[in-house]
């Protein structure tokens, strides 16, 4: 389980956070909508340790993240980023395999290379895609690729940072799809920040809605239409009027 | 007020360097430990010395080479003025070994090396590579910077060394082809008047100048801005840096070796 405890965080005079309160129950899927720049990819990272919050808690599990022992916490997590964020001086193999070739988690080459073809099957690549570059591929292909990086240590947790940004109608709803199949499948703990409302619909359990700096509203997928909650009811809707204003 | 605004610009300017200088001596130290503590990413460091050190041989041979050739029919029209042109060989020796080889390969370094890896590093921050890094559990200091810094200071100091001995053979080709020189006369007149100290000094300030280039690089490159202005940015500031502190610590080498 995840929980973030009153989680500020401003950068300069910039108040981006501002008592982020949200608990995503081990095993269910967490998607966190909100409009660009309201802190979304902030919060996540704050989840991660990528950037340190000014206040507030943060606790995996119960244990407090500020305080965890950095490569054992991380090494329950998986994060699809959302440009795909691969290693350009690697092969499409050595990016997938990258925890399996070094550190705590690490293999035999041959058998690293084994699990990385794996797994690239397991997202719909085949192998020959492995010894490629990531400069080689699509875009859809390289969303493919961070996706089977992030469950190729098979983690607790796994964040999708806006998995459809960029593609296509079908090739967004392949990741969906994808993301979907690999959460349920391995029993992950997952949180996505998108403003993708049909990724929503495809990847979601529950869904928080985060505007200026604090959740607004927060429920099952199923009461997203039915919430009554005004700035929700605006952002799925994609209307420009309403309580969040459209200039921001 | 209006005379005041200067003073402001001035010291607020000057408080800018001192942060930047002690972020930077923050960073050093930080990478220099992580290059003390496993683990260590052997392919990285390999990548680096073939990177730095490799494939900077053309430039640096070339470089050295023409500045040799230069230097001694300088040293031969200058010595002319006084009847001093027999010291050819002994001014180019002491004259590459001492000031030019290390300082113009550093420069060198600054130019090819400090700005390929500023942008490397800073494209790879834009690009969310370094926050896959620390998600994928491996320290970005150890993986990117301990490398390559390590690798500079191992490597520039031979390139240095070879850049040295190309820059003696410049002035020579100049000296036996062009100014008459005896072949035999000038390699011994060379070997005799290098001194131990001399060949040490400047392979010490190789390694400083190699340290000094490749921190640079990695600093500026992880503190880029965001978008094709901020890799831009620091690539620009990475080269400038590294070439200004190249030479300011050239002279302090220099002052501490030589100055007695």
């Amino acid at each position: 389980m995840i929980t973030l405890e009153n989680v500020h965080k401003s950068f300069g005079p910039k108040q981006v956070l501002r008592g982020v309160d949200l608990t995503i129950p081990k095993g269910e899927s967490m998607v966190i909508i909100g409009g660009s720049g309201t802190g979304k990819s902030v919060a996540l990272k704050c989840v991660l340790g990528l950037i340190t919050p000014d206040q507030g808690r943060i606790l995996v599990d119960g244990q407090d993240a500020a305080r965890a022992e950095r490569d054992a916490f991380l090494a329950r997590f998986g994060m699809l980023f959302q440009g795909g964020a691969l290693f350009d001086s690697l092969s499409v193999w050595q990016n997938v395999a990258f925890r399996l070739l070094r550190g705590s988690l690490k293999r035999p080459k041959a058998e690293a290379r084994e699990i990385a073809i794996e797994k690239l099957r397991r997202v719909g690549l085949t192998p020959d895609v492995a010894d490629l570059f990531p400069s080689e591929l699509s875009g859809g292909m390289q969303k493919r690729v961070g996706l089977a990086r992030a469950i190729a240590a098979e983690p607790e947790i796994i964040f999708f940072d806006e998995p459809t940004t960029g593609l296509d109608p079908i090739m967004s709803g392949v990741i969906n799809d994808l993301i979907r199949e690999i959460v349920v499948e391995m029993g992950a703990t997952a949180m996505t920040i998108t403003h993708d409302m049909t990724s929503v619909r495809a990847i979601a359990d529950k869904v928080a809605m985060l505007h200026d700096g604090v959740i607004k509203w927060t429920g099952p997928v199923a009461q997203l239409d039915s919430s009554g909650d005004p700035h929700l009811d605006q952002f799925i809707h994609g209307r420009a009027e309403g309580p969040i204003a459209a200039v921001r | 007020m209006i005379l005041l605004s200067p003073l402001q610009h001035l010291g607020r300017a000057v408080l800018g360097l001192l942060a930047t200088i002690g972020q930077v001596a923050i960073f050093a130290f930080d990478g220099l430990s992580h290059m003390l503590r496993p683990p260590f990413y052997w392919r990285e460091f390999l990548a680096a010395l073939l990177q730095i050190g490799w494939l900077s041989l053309p430039v640096v041979g070339l470089t050295a080479f023409f500045t040799g050739g230069a230097l001694a029919l300088q040293i031969y029209a200058g010595g002319a003025r006084f009847s001093a042109e027999a010291v050819v060989p002994q001014i180019v020796a002491i004259g590459m070994v001492r000031e030019l080889g290390p300082v113009l390969v550093g420069l060198m370094i600054a130019a090819r090396v400090t700005s390929s890896i500023a942008a490397e590093i800073a494209t790879m921050k834009v690009t969310e590579q370094i926050d896959a890094l620390v998600t994928l559990s491996t320290h970005p200091m150890k993986y990117l910077t301990a490398p390559r810094v390590l690798a500079a200071l191992i490597v520039v100091p031979i390139l240095v060394g070879i850049g040295d001995i190309i820059g003696i053979f410049g002035g020579y080709v100049v000296g036996v082809q062009q100014l008459g020189f005896n072949s035999a006369s000038y390699l011994k007149n060379t070997a005799d008047f290098l001194e131990l100290s001399d060949i040490l000094s400047s392979l010490i300030k190789g390694a400083a100048f190699g340290g000094i280039a490749a921190t640079m690089g990695c600093y500026f490159g992880m503190q880029s801005g965001r978008g094709a202005q901020g890799v831009g940015q620091a690539t620009k500031a990475s080269v400038q840096a590294a070439a200004v502190l190249i030479l300011a610590a050239n002279f302090i080498l220099t002052s501490v070796f030589f100055s007695s």
